[in-house]
């Protein structure tokens, strides 16, 4: 809504990104229909971000997905109250934020939109991170609803013959899970045609994250985080390829006129690890004040970096290897090897590291990385104590002081 | 040319003033309450030490947390490089500072021009700050002047091994109750600054010749419980609380 007291700034309109009012109706309809499946008789899954959703979306059910309302409750700044409630029914404050928010506002149905629809079943896989398994146990007391569970063993220094087996097998019991609990067969044919349109959403996705390799970049990882909810939450359906569509249709428009999302862009910067979903808008204006834009981030490209895995003639069997070798779930010198890459790619000045006190699988290494990425590319980091929703773990001035001292390092 | 760095930390604030190269004065006074008054009290105070008026300064840069309250200061720049070119201009040969400030330590590795290469800092958590010192300066009843040297007269420093200051405070206050005497729980104390700060330090490498800044170089305690953890000498210049200051006047005349 236009405020009548402020004046647009033309310069500011130019660079909004216009696809973002359709992402948002979309996200709204999105919730909508999983909230009223009283009236539909559709079933509700409760998944975790980089679970097998394909299934789900073959079987009709409707995923919702924790992960993204955690964001959502973290954008609001909502989470810190979530978080604390949690603490009150007895959870650590250790435990991630995400799940505490989660345990809590399923008791009160709290939260920017009262709290997630009721699950009919839930799907836990581990390839994110050892949270997840206690956190849907929990959840599956409490709603008193089954719960699937894939197990994707970590992949240390390589991905084993054994480890697919393993994978693979149990992908034939989550289908006899589905058939059970939704009390119908499952159409493999279907699936085949869900694959196609989920692998179609992730190349278009890459495409879009890849128009930031142009200088200036058309859009930063801050845009990249808002726009992911779609691949993460939508993922296997035409409306995410449609969308995407447009998005990158929107970039290539903006790259060919030159509208950089960052004016003057001068540094590029790689972001490691989640947002900081309540203090995305001051992270972004506080680097773009140095003339710096967040070019790419290990996180939003996780929702397409399998893609290499997954066969489009056999999706269902390659899911095994494609949920396997997901970002978090390989060792510290694959996820460097893969930091290097994306330096490479985005011509990354320097190196933006999200040391995130609630994922630690996410946080565990990344001295590691860091050091090798130093080593191996010479370019400068920046190490950021904070949560990606708990807004009692980030400390401004620290924060502050750390950013202004990195840009200065990198303009010496 | 006249310059002045006004270095605004969370506990005390710094000046300095430089002249065509030459450090020609510094002064030191707690912050208080107020960051913006802070800033223009230390700086006509410093002007009033040495009989300059304020005309007769060009150009003038502040650092530290109270950095973007100056309001008078032509520019901000972060303790970070300031120490970096302070320690430099003290001595060329530096390589590494280690800045234990009131609320933050800090780690920088420096070039031979006095770039910083990289730096590390603490996080959040008090521990292994000046703010951690004076708590359990309190605790102990202790003047904070005095921790230095008592510690020296330790002969078993007591183990502090909690992280958070709180409860490394009620380890101190359980160690007074079974009668641990001072020296050893003071210099028990530094031992485990001395592990946390070189821990951070490790992360962007000890270099030597390592020189220590800030306000808490002035306890030799905890300068010997980092060079015993580090296995390195430490330097400790007789301006190390004002570096900060003397690398914004420094960054002022360009
Ligand atoms: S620990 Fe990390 S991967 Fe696991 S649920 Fe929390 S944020 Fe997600």
């Amino acid at each position: 809504m236009n405020n009548p007291d402020k004046p647009i700034d033309p310069e500011r309109e130019k660079r909004k990104i216009k696809s973002v009012k359709r992402m948002k109706d979309i996200m709204t309809h999105y919730y909508i229909d999983a909230k009223t499946t009283d009236q539909t008789g559709k079933k509700v899954a409760w998944i975790t971000s980089g679970g097998p959703v394909e299934p789900l979306i073959a079987m009709d059910v409707i995923p919702v997905y924790p992960e993204n309302h955690g964001a959502m409750i973290g954008a609001a700044k909502m989470g810190v109250d979530l978080c604390e409630k949690a603490e009150e029914m007895g959870y650590s404050s250790d435990l991630c934020s995400y799940a505490r928010a989660d345990i809590a506002c399923a008791t009160v149905n709290g939260g920017p939109i009262g709290g997630l629809p009721r699950p009919d079943m839930l799907v836990c896989c581990n390839n994110i991170c050892g949270t997840v398994l206690k956190w849907y146990e929990v959840q599956a007391r409490y709603f008193k609803v089954p719960l699937f569970i894939l197990d994707t063993p970590f992949n240390h220094t390589e991905y084993t013959k054994e480890a697919y087996a393993y994978v693979r097998a149990q992908l034939n019991e989550y289908i006899a899970f589905l058939e059970t609990h939704c009390r119908k067969q499952f159409d493999f044919d279907r699936l085949a045609e869900v694959g196609r349109l989920s692998m179609a959403g992730q190349r278009l996705w890459q495409q879009v994250l890849d128009t930031a390799v142009h200088r200036p970049a058309p859009m930063s990882a801050f845009d990249a985080f808002f726009h992911l909810a779609l691949i993460v939450t939508l993922r296997g359906t035409r409306t995410v390829v449609d969308y995407y569509t447009e998005l990158l249709d929107e970039m290539k428009t903006r790259v060919a006129t030159g509208i950089a999302v960052v004016p003057g862009e001068k540094y590029r910067l790689l972001w490691d690890n989640l947002p900081v979903w309540f203090r995305t808008r001051w992270l972004s204006d506080k680097f773009a004040a140095h003339a710096a834009c967040l070019v790419a981030d290990t996180y939003t490209s996780s929702w397409c970096g399998t893609l290499k895995y997954l066969d489009e003639n056999d999706f269902f069997g390659s899911m095994a290897e494609g949920y396997s070798r997901v970002y978090i779930n390989i060792g510290t010198d694959q996820m460097a090897g893969m930091v290097m890459d994306m330096v490479d790619k985005y011509s990354a000045d320097g190196l933006v590291i999200h040391s995130n006190r609630s994922c630690k699988p996410y946080s565990l290494g990344q001295y590691d990385i860091q050091r090798i990425v130093q080593e191996k590319r010479g370019i400068p980091s920046l190490v950021i104590e904070a949560d990606m929703t708990d807004a009692r773990n980030f400390s401004e001035s620290q924060i502050d002081t750390r950013i202004d001292a990195f840009m200065e390092v990198l303009k010496s | 040319m006249i310059t002045v760095g006004i270095d605004v930390g969370s506990i005390s604030a710094k000046a300095a003033l430089i002249n065509a190269g030459e450090l020609i004065g510094s002064r030191v006074m707690l912050t208080g309450y107020n960051a913006r008054n802070a800033g223009e009290n230390i700086f006509t105070g410093l002007l009033d030490d040495l009989g300059i008026h304020r005309d007769a300064v060009d150009r003038i840069v502040a650092t530290g947390y109270g950095r973007n309250s100056v309001a008078f200061a032509h520019k901000a720049v972060t303790e970070i490089t300031c120490h970096a070119v302070g320690a430099h201009f003290q001595d060329p040969a530096v390589r590494c500072v280690i800045d234990i400030g009131g609320q933050d330590s800090k780690a920088i590795a420096l070039d031979s021009t006095g770039r910083v290469k990289d730096f590390a800092m603490n996080d959040k958590c008090a521990a292994g700050t000046g703010r951690f010192l004076e708590v359990m300066a309190r605790a102990l009843e202790v003047d904070l002047d005095a921790f230095g040297k008592m510690s020296l007269k330790a002969d078993r420093p007591a183990a502090i091994s909690s992280l958070c200051t709180v409860f490394a405070e009620s380890e101190v206050i359980s160690l007074i109750a079974r009668g641990e005497r001072r020296a050893n729980i003071i210099a028990g104390i530094h031992e485990s600054i001395g592990s946390r700060v070189v821990a951070m330090a490790n992360r962007v490498g000890i270099t030597e010749p390592v020189m220590m800044a800030g306000g808490v170089a002035n306890n030799i305690g905890v300068v010997k419980a980092l060079e015993k953890r580090s296995g390195k000498t430490i330097l400790v210049s007789a301006y190390a609380q004002v570096n900060g200051a003397i690398g914004a006047a420094l960054i002022a005349a360009g």
